[in-house]
């Protein structure tokens, strides 16, 4: 789906394409001029389209979506009849971006959210019929007793179509049979040729015998051949043996249940749950996806496992995100007023050591940082003589996350507060200087406010960045410590981490639940960061 | 002048497209057309990195000696994970070789399928490695390797194997004692725990994790953990612990702790196979023996994972996949080669036999998991580790077992369906 629309991205960057320039008259006949360069790079970039929606549209044909076929079509179509054609200039500009926000954000967020309404997860992955398909497939026993037959394939017409027969010989009895989809028939001694090394059939009156490479080429139909047996069925066991199986559960549609027939024990469906519920509550563990309508919101809001600790980690979440990015706003912005000082000598090679942290993988630097605080081996408690359980209490724990997000991020903000510094007139400061202010005050005063005009944004994606910043959690101190009566939520757990351990923690994957959390945990992100941004407005009002 | 520029596009446009087209166009038939002068399928096995390396030549040879394709793919993360999705979406491999802790959420999933083994082929294998693939009294799997925890120990600070860990925990004080060795025993903990490394000790304490059904598979239903029996176990390795003995610290994790033995600043480590080569390349004089148990307790019983193949449910050459995977992977020279890659001590006993003569570790290895429990391949088991574990960590650092045991048990049981 993404693939297609990936083309016309790039086609907002074709030169030649400019819009009207504003001195001219906006009128369809003065156009930018049509450059040769201009032209090649909308035919390159337009059959780059084409090209790509042709390759997307193959594996739909084949699927036989023909919806999302449609959607590619008249996609490509708009976007030719849009590039090719002189008018809508503006469109021109938005289309591309609108496509990528509908490929790359809306989509995403659509799927998240109807994933929250359904018990998608592991045992609850497919249809129900993918369910009962399983459920049949692996109660399929040899039944006690029955022979093992060498198993050769053959057919009566071509080895590549025509109609597969089973050519099975006993090793014990020697006896040799057919078998098809009618059933199984003795064959007469004479008229096969054994292999005495194998046991196999290796040639057949009136049948074409199949290599192995030959019968490979047909699986599909060598596993649906299923030759029936007084006692259940013979069926293939890869391409050289065969055994007399039965499966023991079948599906029954008149109650809509699985029956066992060895022990008469009946599962019967729940479309509630997705899954086949005996009377006695014991369920089968191949489930079905189902819409689960809110039960998920339900036990989000309603289960104390789930809601007990919810606020606690939450007033944390928001400490570590306003911790994270205001100390290492500070430190980066003392940093770059240091440096932006005239009086500052060899600047370039402080900058440059600055940076080391940033050029660093983060990756890599949180387990080492995870290392160093360790209790008895760390470089921390060795190099200053200390004997702190550093992961071992909450609130040291807390400090030493704090600390690596601020050794990980302070040269980012020094990075953007040394291009902002660089950006206020020094006559202002000057000016200050002038009338008397002392430094302290012209900071406050002039430098600051001018500084958080630009960088508030900046502040603000910070801060939701490490509202969910899972890794600065997960490689350190996983969440903990946590208290010994409570292994479900610790010390350091953001709510993305706890939503993870939440979801994939317990008994396979519940990727249901996951969803309902993770769109809680947008929402709060979104509040905060649009209450900023709306008073990031009027600061910038009062300012500019 | 307007129409001729957009023809001119709309033409090149079509033209570079069409050739775009071409290209793809003439890939198809050209692959059907190998496919029919080979005249064979295709087989797609799914493996982690060393493993793959090491199957290819066979797969090779299977492919050759039967006239078909046979690719080996590396995953090298999430190899599960990433075999449940492919397999829901259609797009997975045709069989996979991974822990056979794994069967209970592949079965959930509908992701592999039983396979068939003769009685004979099934006698050919070490028995506890065909009761850990047994699944639902179904066969899922067929294992090539088993591995297990035992004790490695330095034996130029402890000559002496210890029978019971009072023992170990009073030759390690004496080491330390001495100055020889920094830490007693390196057994891995981290702040978070580590369920696997500690369950040889709780099972010698009497703990268990789940009680065994009537058709011998683990019984989600009878979780031990939380039961009086956990708590006294716990009790017992708490007087190991921080505030106690000192020999398990949460300081011993994951990574440091193979490193600290081989450094020389513990006599014990306990650890499985994959230690041996650290062990060999830091030139330690080393020797193995089984995890000791507590004076008067049970027997240590580490954990014993088998590796195996498993046949994909959804593949799209099922029948070649059976082929390989129940009359080429029991062959003994695969084995062989598997554990040239990475030293497991192999299930297929014919195997077993052939590489125990080059390799006296394996043997003391295989004897430490004599008395091993199968890791239990029920999905119930996914909910134990993680909470399993942190109460580990927590009774080591110092906290009151019942209460910390008993909170955990509660945990585990909310997450059991």
């Amino acid at each position: 789906m993404s693939a297609p629309l990936s083309g016309p991205g790039s086609a907002t960057r074709t030169p030649g394409r400019e819009p009207a320039r504003p001195g001219l008259p906006r009128t369809a006949r003065h156009h930018a001029p049509i450059t040769a360069t201009g032209l090649v790079v909308k035919v390159v970039l337009l059959g780059l389209v084409a090209g790509i929606a042709l390759w997307a549209a193959f594996p739909l044909i084949e699927a036989g979506h023909w919806i999302g076929l449609g959607v590619l079509v008249a996609t490509t179509a708009a976007l030719f009849y849009l590039y090719l054609g002189r008018r809508h200039i503006p469109a021109k500009y938005l289309v591309p971006g609108t496509l990528f926000l509908i490929a790359f954000q809306v989509l995403p967020v659509l799927l998240t959210a109807s994933t929250a309404f359904s018990n998608f997860g592991d045992g609850h992955r497919g249809s129900k019929d993918d369910a009962v398909v399983a459920i049949q497939t692996s109660s399929v026993k040899q039944v006690p007793g029955s022979t093992e037959y060498a198993l050769t394939i053959a057919t009566k017409g071509d080895p590549a179509t025509g109609p597969l027969t089973f050519l099975l010989s006993d090793p014990k009895t020697k006896e040799v049979f057919a078998g098809d989809a009618g059933g199984l028939r003795q064959l007469d001694a004479g008229a096969v040729t054994v292999s005495s090394l194998s046991g196999k059939i290796t040639a057949a009156d009136g049948y074409t015998v199949l290599n192995i490479g030959q019968a490979s080429s047909r699986s599909d139909a060598v596993t649906a051949l299923i030759v029936p047996t007084d006692d259940g069925a013979i069926r293939s066991n890869g391409l050289t043996r065969a055994y007399e199986g039965k499966a023991a559960r079948a599906y029954d549609a008149g109650c809509d249940c699985i029956r066992d027939s060895e022990s008469g024990k009946t599962w019967t469906a729940d479309e509630k749950v997705g899954s086949f519920v005996a009377a006695d509550g014991e369920r089968l563990s191949q489930g079905w996806k189902v819409n689960v309508g809110l039960k998920n919101v339900g036990a989000v809001l309603t289960d104390p496992n789930i809601s007990g600790p919810f606020f606690g980690t939450l007033a944390w979440n928001f400490a570590f995100a306003i911790g994270s990015t205001g100390f290492t706003f500070l430190l980066g912005m003392a940093i770059a007023l240091a440096l932006h000082s005239p009086r500052m000598r060899g600047t370039n090679l402080y900058r440059m050591l600055l940076i080391l942290p940033y050029a660093m993988p983060s990756f890599a630097m949180l387990l080492v940082w995870r290392d160093m605080f360790n209790t008895d081996f760390g470089l921390l408690n060795n190099l200053f003589g200390l004997d702190v359980d550093w992961f071992g209490g909450a609130w040291s724990a807390r400090v030493a996350v704090l600390l690596v997000q601020l050794w990980l991020g302070y040269p980012y903000m020094f990075l953007v507060a040394t291009g902002a510094l660089q950006a206020i007139p020094r006559e202002l400061t000057e000016a200050t200087s002038v009338d008397g202010a002392s430094p302290w005050q012209s900071f406050r005063a002039v430098t600051l406010p001018l500084l958080l005009v630009a960088l508030s944004p900046l502040l603000i994606a910070s801060f939701a960045y490490n509202f969910n910043n899972v890794n600065a959690i997960l490689f350190t101190t996983e969440g903990g410590p946590f208290a010994p009566d409570n292994p479900r939520n610790g010390a350091t757990d953001l709510l993305i981490t706890y939503t993870y351990r939440l979801a994939f923690g317990a008994q396979g994957a519940e990727y249901g639940l996951a969803a309902t959390v993770s769109i809680f945990i947008f929402a709060i992100v979104a509040t905060v960061s649009a209450i900023s941004f709306r008073r990031t407005r009027k600061q910038e009002e009062v300012y500019s | 002048m307007r129409i001729r520029t957009a023809g001119v596009v709309a033409v090149l446009g079509l033209a570079l497209a069409a050739s775009g087209c071409g290209d793809s166009g003439s890939d198809k038939p050209a692959a059907e057309q190998s496919a029919s002068k080979a005249t064979g399928g295709k087989l797609v096995i799914w493996a982690d990195d060393k493993r793959t390396a090491a199957l290819k030549p066979f797969a090779e040879e299977f492919g050759k000696e039967n006239g078909v394709t046979v690719e080996v793919q590396a995953v090298s993360k999430d190899l599960q994970t990433n075999f449940v999705t492919a397999s829901q979406q259609g797009s997975g491999p045709d069989a996979v070789v991974g822990a056979h802790d794994w069967i209970g959420n592949l079965v959930q999933n509908g992701a592999i399928d039983p396979v068939q083994l003769t009685a004979e082929q099934k006698a050919g294998f070490n028995e506890t490695a065909i009761k850990a693939v047994t699944f639902n009294g179904q066969l899922y799997g067929v294992p090539y390797a088993t591995e297990n925890l035992a004790l490695l120990r330095n034996t130029e600070l402890a000559p002496e194997a210890p029978k019971t860990i009072e023992d170990l925990v009073t030759a390690g004080k004496k080491l330390k004692a001495e100055k020889k060795a920094s830490e007693i025993l390196c057994l891995q903990s981290g702040q978070n725990g580590d369920a696997y490394h500690i369950y040889p000790l709780y099972s010698s304490a009497g703990g268990y994790l789940f009680g065994t059904a009537a058709n011998g598979d683990y019984d989600p239903k009878d979780l031990g953990v939380g039961k009086p029996e956990s708590i006294a176990a716990f009790q017992k390795i708490a007087k190991l612990g921080e505030k106690g003995e000192g020999a398990l610290k949460r300081s011993i994790t994951p990574e440091n702790s193979i490193s600290t033995f081989t450094g020389k600043k513990c006599a014990f480590l306990v650890s499985g196979p994959w230690a041996v080569a650290d062990a060999k390349k830091a030139g330690i004089k080393y020797d193995i023996s089984p995890v000791p148990g507590f004076a008067g307790g049970k027997e240590a019983q580490p954990f014993v994972g088998v590796q195996a193949f498993y046949v994909a449910a959804k593949g799209k050459n099922k029948a070649l996949a059976q082929e390989f995977v129940t009359n080429y992977v029991t062959k003994p020279e695969l084995a062989v080669a598997l554990y040239k890659a990475e030293p497991r001590p192999p299930a297929l006993t014919a195997a077993f036999d052939q590489v125990k003569g080059e390799d006296p570790d394996l043997a003391k290895f295989s004897e430490a998991g004599k008395n091993g429990q199968v890791l239990p391949a029920i999905p119930a088991m996914a909910a134990i580790w993680d909470p399993f574990g942190k109460a580990e960590a927590a009774v080591i650092g110092g906290a009151d077992p019942a209460k910390t045991i008993t909170a955990a048990g509660k945990t585990i049981q909310g997450q059991i369906k």
